[in-house]
């Protein structure tokens, strides 16, 4: 076997150096009765070649060829090559977890600069590197919220993407917190009035999302004044991080839970991806997952190592911040190669050519009659549409013209049925949008 | 020692400042294609008060420094790619590149995750072939792919296990944790709102019968066992473990941390365990990137799939996959879309590889243990005699009459050109040396580690010092961890601000 280093003699030579006669003798503490007689039935082995066709076969009955207006919360945004060429160096790509900081500096001084960049992005002053994804991040910060202020019940928006409130509530269900859901306005943004309502002393923390998953960008003052009336911690979470680079951070919030996908990590059928908590200096030790920090060696130089251990499983097991082990420490890498490529001018330039590409796809889309703007409230590049009929219906038109329509709301939402969330992203040419806009219109003219 | 240092040399490694200390306005790396719609104006789209005018500190550099920046920092890594990783417990064994060859297809790195299902039987039939290929790996009936890693998957086993109780009619109060588990065991346990109960090991390193008969009672919802166990023993006990769980309606969890040690031998289904989660970051080969991202799949007896989390992979008529999302009983979501598919696509590329070879990395990651431990007996206390299967524990015992403890011979380890094994774990063992070889070491690697292991005892008989203070040989030296953790410093901060945080 290609991956394997040994030939059969220096097999022999190996089990005769540890003195047995067979290498089934190394597994004689397994009762025989369990030892299993015949081989595994798997696919038989395959050649470098084989494994390319299998996988190139299944790449081909997916949506290749297909234009796509789907973002809630997994972005295509464009990719440079350095990325990946970096990702790819062995050094970074088959090291582990830097415990040996001596030789782990690398990777040490990329999460440094990783949580750095995560800071300047959202306003915070810490950042960890990192959580699963962005909804086990929004939960942690919920987690985390707990410990700080000792309560229970977390009040979440329904406007927060409707996955991260399931992953919320899986967890929730048995550590005692109890979750209650505020709902939306007209506007498409959080129902303050309802929130006046349910915000009592004992409540940990409001979640909500900005821009939320229906697009529209939250206003957080207001709802960070009254979290803190009340003594609960605001937590925003972040499922389109592009939006960073053109919209204020969110500063106002204790905690912010973020989704990195964005930030050069391909949509991958849904992972792996970076979730990032990032928060007050103060709130650091109730924070959850691996933190760098910046130290000198004993010739003063400055070096990095793993810091705050003594909130992790590995040092105070049942008493730990979170069970969090692995992470997502190389999609954490792509998001800071990906970021110091962009650098400054280049976020703020792709950011706004997201805002310009949307806006103008919904001054298309509302040019078809009978399709409408569901909120007004500002968007960056996901908006709301109501169609005149089911949007799983137009979808399924629509898929006839290689195009994949819309998120369909009322699969997350069953008052929302007729109501599309259409995202549009830089990779969308004009030409794209308007055969979209097209077959949109097409599609509604025809009789149901 | 200097024949031993001839596997490293020295040379040229550059210096390098963090990135933000090289950004100068006006440069950048990155060109966006022209915008082909009318630029819109934030000012009016947004509205003044959400706008950003960019974001303060970031870089702003050209592609050759970045590109220079990060490799530099690359070469500052040890990695499998350069030599032997044997970190105990963590299988550093070679990520085959093709694996990431296949993951960034086209076709399968672009694929979203809400699009509809008829376009995505590729994505769907890979899931299905790797959970086929899982179960019979390890002998269980249902699996779930969703976990993102080891403890997420951990966690998800538990709240199976929980949901199963509850249906009995009560969730039980109480999780059996042996002292020799992993960290995140416990700290699972806890978030899944159980007790934690610690089982002692008895003298053998095996679970301690007597012991655990008495903690079995009708309050225990479940055992963590992780085996072999974090000694590198194989529990012989196994099956007759979960019969004492089973008499009691308690449940039999396995971390498969250490299913390098098992994969074509035996099945932990076969051996009554109920529930498990394999980490494909370690048997399956997916690159471990520096901490992630792994996969943590979650294999099951037939009693638990009612619960599983969803969506649950489904086959309907005329073989048409689908994700079915309508399960009552569900524990519901631990992690948004559909696990970690990128990784998940590794493995299975791994898996196909080996075909049902795959029993011959297992025999081989066995032998090497078994070659280390054979070659440095005698030299290191060896606590635990019984025969190690994918690694093995030794103590410093012998070393710390002369004031050098693992983790002194574990920093002067990197001199000799190897990365250190496991330091310090598990717990039941002080001083611990905890070294996992895998499959991917040859003969001559594993020679090469025994003589630099055999040399470094040398040293700490007749030069302490010279180990306690490595390493030597890096390009920085023992690192301040206490002023570290003392006055953390998390991110960098711009010169001035930086004085004035220090007045």
């Amino acid at each position: 076997m290609r991956y394997l280093p040994k030939s059969p003699a220096e097999r022999e030579e190996m089990l005769a150096a540890i003195g047995v006669k067979s290498v089934e003798e190394l597994f004689s503490t397994i009762p025989e009765a369990y030892r299993l007689k015949m081989p595994l039935n798997l696919p038989p082995a395959m050649s470098e070649a084989e494994v390319i066709d299998y996988f190139q076969q299944r790449a081909s009955e997916n949506s290749v060829g297909y234009t796509s207006y789907l973002g809630a919360g997994v972005y295509n945004h464009l990719r440079s090559v350095v990325t990946d060429t970096i990702l790819q160096r062995g050094e970074f790509l088959t090291s582990y977890t830097p415990y040996q900081a001596e030789i782990s500096q690398g990777t040490l001084q990329a999460i440094f600069e990783f949580q750095t960049l995560m800071c300047q992005l959202t306003g915070q002053e810490v950042a960890n590197a990192s959580m699963y994804d962005g909804s086990t991040a929004t939960t942690e910060a919920v987690l985390m919220a707990e410990r700080l202020t000792n309560r229970r019940r977390v009040l979440v928006a329904r406007s927060v993407h409707p996955e991260y409130r399931d992953v919320l509530k899986t967890y929730a269900k048995n550590s005692g917190l109890h979750v209650e859901e505020i709902g939306y306005t007209a506007a498409g943004t959080l129902d303050a009035k309802g929130l006046e309502a349910s915000l009592k002393d004992d409540v940990c923390a409001l979640v909500v999302q900005s821009p939320n998953f229906f697009g529209a960008i939250e206003t957080l003052r207001p709802l960070a004044e009254a979290a803190h009336r009340s003594g609960a911690l605001l937590v925003v979470a972040v499922t389109e991080a592009v939006s960073l680079g053109i919209l204020k951070p969110p500063s106002e919030a204790d905690i912010v839970a973020m989704e990195g996908q964005s930030f050069g990590l391909a949509p991958s059928y849904g992972g792996p991806f970076v979730g990032v908590i990032a928060s007050r200096e103060k709130f650091v030790r109730q924070m959850p997952g691996r933190l760098a920090g910046q130290t000198t060696d004993l010739e003063r130089r400055r070096g990095f190592v793993l810091t705050l251990a003594t909130r992790e499983q590995h040092i105070r097991r049942e008493k730990a911040t979170s069970n969090i082990c692995t992470n997502q420490a190389l999609c954490a890498l792509a998001a800071t190669v990906h970021l110091t490529l962009l650098g400054k001018e280049g976020l703020r330039e792709l950011a706004e050519q997201n805002l310009s590409k949307a806006q103008f796809a919904l001054q298309e889309l509302q040019k078809i009659p009978g399709v409408k703007r569901t909120f007004s409230t500002p968007f960056f590049n996901e908006f709301t549409v109501e169609l005149p009929r089911s949007v799983k219906m137009v979808n399924a038109q629509l898929l006839k013209e290689k195009i994949i329509g819309p998120f369909v709301l009322g699969s997350a939402y069953s008052e929302l049925t007729k109501h599309a969330l259409v995202c549009v992203t830089e990779t969308t040419p004009r030409s794209e949008i308007e055969r979209f806009a097209a077959a949109l219109k097409h599609t509604l003219e025809q009789p149901l | 020692m200097s024949k031993h240092l001839n596997r490293a040399l020295r040379h040229i490694v550059l210096n390098e400042g963090l990135i933000f200390e090289k950004s100068s306005p006006g440069k950048r790396a990155f060109d966006l294609p022209p915008l082909d719609v009318p630029a819109a104006d934030p000012r009016k789209a947004l509205g003044e008060s959400h706008r950003r005018e960019g974001v303060d500190g970031f870089p702003e550099v050209s592609e050759i420094e970045v590109l220079r920046h990060f490799t530099r920092l690359s070469t500052w890594n040890y990695a499998i790619d350069l030599g032997m990783y044997p970190l105990g417990s963590c299988t550093m064994k070679y990520n085959p590149r093709v694996n990431e060859y296949v993951a960034r297809l086209a076709g399968i790195a672009t694929e979203h995750p809400y699009q509809p299902q008829e376009l995505s039987q590729g994505c769907l039939k890979v899931l299905q072939l790797l959970e086929k290929c899982l179960l019979e790996i390890t002998g269980m009936d249902v699996v779930t792919l969703q976990p993102a890693a080891g403890a997420q998957g951990e966690l998800t086993g538990l709240l199976l296990i929980r949901a199963y109780h509850e249906k009995h009619g009560n969730p039980r109060k109480r999780v059996l944790i042996p002292d020799s588990a992993h960290g995140t065991n416990p700290a699972t346990a806890v978030i899944a709102g159980y007790e934690v109960q610690n089982i002692k090991s008895d003298a053998a390193g095996q679970i301690d019968m007597a012991h655990l008969r008495e903690h079995v009672t009708s309050d225990v919802a479940a055992l963590m066992l992780t085996n072999p166990s974090t000694l590198g023993i194989f529990e012989q006990q196994i099956p007759e473990i979960s019969e004492i769980l089973h008499a009691q309606g308690a449940l039999l969890y396995m971390d498969g941390a250490n299913m390098n040690a098992l994969t074509g031998v035996t099945r932990p289904g076969d051996l009554g365990v109920d529930v498990m989660h394999l980490n494909l970051h370690k048997t399956f080969s997916t690159p471990h990137g520096g901490g992630g991202p792994g996969a943590g799949p979650v294999a099951m007896k037939k009693i638990l799939e009612p619960y599983l989390p969803v969506p649950v992979l489904v086959e309907r008529e005329g073989g048409r996959l689908a994700l079915d999302s309508h399960r009552k009983e569900s524990i519901g979501k631990v992690k948004a879309f559909n696990g970690n598919f990128g990784v998940l696509v590794r493995a299975l590329a791994y898996i196909l590889a080996y075909g049902p070879g795959i029993r011959q990395a297992t025999e081989d990651a066995v032998l090497n243990a078994n070659y280390i431990r054979k070659g440095l007996e005698g030299i290191f206390d060896l606590p635990y005699t019984r025969p190690s299967m994918h690694e093995v524990v030794f103590s410093d015992a012998v070393q710390k009459r002369n004031g050098v403890n693992t983790m002194d011979i574990a920093k002067r380890l990197i001199d000799y050109g190897f990365h250190p094994y496991t330091t310090a774990f598990p717990l039941i063992v002080p001083g611990a040396l905890m070294i996992e070889p895998t499959e991917s070491e040859s003969q001559q690697e594993c020679d090469l580690f025994i003589d630099a292991m055999k040399s470094i005892a040398e040293e700490a008989k007749a030069t302490p010092e010279l180990v306690k203070t490595a390493p030597h040989n890096t390009r920085i030296r023992r690192l301040d961890e206490v002023g570290a953790a003392r006055k953390p410093v998390l991110r960098w901060k711009p010169a001035e601000k930086q004085s004035k945080a220090a007045d």
